[in-house]
């Protein structure tokens, strides 16, 4: 699955993603942008290659005698992984794998709840640092207008949404700061379906809103 | 020194198709010597104490040996192979998370590598290697800081006193220096 993905994944998220240090919500979108993304595919694979040099030209520091018996010796009690099999492929795909595998299947397990003018979501249970959560946005729908305390992730799934920035289409990622306020708007055509994450809580600028926000965990 | 490393990496793979062939315990200990110390002190760089560095160098070469067959040199010099099983380690034993893969991404090479591509391949990681050790030191040490410490921007700003945007930017001066010698 190769859409024409216009907006990627910034320097800073690859790099964070290739050292490790992304929240798994964080993790998580930027494996899915990339199970859809060649480019960044292949972005990624120099940013793991930096890691490889620092691993080459880093410290050493001893290890302890008989350390290397040791470590053959739980080698040798497992067996080898054989040759690899490629995950098979999504029926009717919509979910890439990683989003699957959090779901335990495609869209139609995915267990929504509705979050009010239509929309639902869906939380998938990562790590606290951060929120990963699916959300369905009937087309010609927007999402109130809102700002970011921290990062917020938007990667489109399925249709497309529009804010004041631009279009985002399949496999398209939105990278959302502090700086921005937005009213996202899904596409008409199709329902809208992304997968966000979040660091901090959405702020909304209407006060309904942000009680909504407290029962319902946006 | 580049072609040394360039011939290095080809000791490496030819090590791990060893243990994929035969289950050559001999090429083994020569990855071990070599890449398990790096490992540890990856490890540490990452606040992980002694034991816990050596206990999961210890796992980090154990999953090479089991998954030597899934190792695809024609996309990754051994040592950045090794670096993702070790940042993967890290990931479970330091942070109790879970860092997801994007979907197909197997190192099971599906037809036998190219030796072209695996040739450009270890030219590239050469060149790239050498590129890190030639960035000016201050770029070069907030690349490691990401790396090793796997700390975010604002931690390392935290840490050092370094405003954000002077962090930031000479991130991107180093990636954009790396991106050069690279062309």
């Amino acid at each position: 699955m190769t859409p024409e993905i216009r907006h990627h994944l910034t320097d800073a998220l690859l790099m964070a993603y290739a050292a490790g240090s992304l929240p798994e919500a964080f993790s998580l979108t930027v494996a899915a942008h990339i199970s859809m993304c060649d480019e960044c595919r292949a972005r990624l694979g120099a940013y793991d290659a930096i890691g490889g040099a620092l691993i080459e030209d880093g410290g050493a520091a001893d290890m302890p005698g008989g350390s290397f018996a040791a470590c053959l010796a739980r080698a040798r009690a497992t067996p080898m992984v054989a040759t690899s099999n490629p995950a098979p492929p999504g029926v009717n795909g919509v979910l890439p794998g990683p989003i699957r595998d959090y779901v335990g299947g495609d869209l139609d397990a995915v267990r929504w709840r509705p979050v009010g003018m239509g929309v639902r979501q869906a939380i998938l249970r990562t790590d606290k640092r951060a929120t990963a959560r699916l959300l369905h946005i009937p087309a010609g729908t927007s999402i109130p207008d809102h700002g970011h305390h921290g990062t917020e992730l938007t990667l489109v799934l399925q249709g497309a949404f529009l804010d004041a920035t631009d279009r985002f289409g399949l496999g398209d990622i939105e990278v959302a700061n502090e700086d921005l306020d937005h009213t996202p708007v899904a596409d008409i055509g199709v329902d809208c379906i992304c997968l966000t994450a979040s660091d901090a809580p959405l702020r909304f600028h209407k006060l309904g809103y942000r009680i909504a926000q407290r029962f319902l965990r946006i | 020194m580049r072609s040394d490393r360039k011939m290095e990496n080809a000791r490496w793979v030819a090590c791990i198709a060893r243990i994929r062939a035969d289950a050559d315990e001999g090429a083994f200990a020569e990855l071990y010597a070599h890449f398990a110390p790096r490992v540890k002190g990856f490890l540490m760089k990452s606040g992980a104490d002694t034991t816990l560095a050596e206990e999961c160098a210890q796992d980090v070469m154990a999953t090479l040996w089991q998954k030597s067959h899934l190792f695809d040199p024609a996309r990754a010099s051994a040592a950045t192979w090794i670096f993702t099983i070790a940042r993967n380690r890290r990931i479970d034993a330091l942070r109790k998370s879970r860092r997801p893969d994007p979907e197909d991404i197997t190192w099971g090479p599906a037809v036998p590598p190219d030796q072209a591509d695996l040739l450009a391949l270890q030219q590239e990681s050469a060149a790239l290697t050498k590129a890190i050790g030639a960035l000016p030191a201050k770029q070069k040490a907030l690349i490691e800081a990401a790396y090793y410490a796997d700390l975010s921007h604002s931690e390392i700003a935290k840490e050092t006193g370094l405003p954000l945007g002077t962090i930031k930017s000479r991130i991107r001066l180093a990636l954009e220096r790396l991106r050069q010698a690279m062309n």
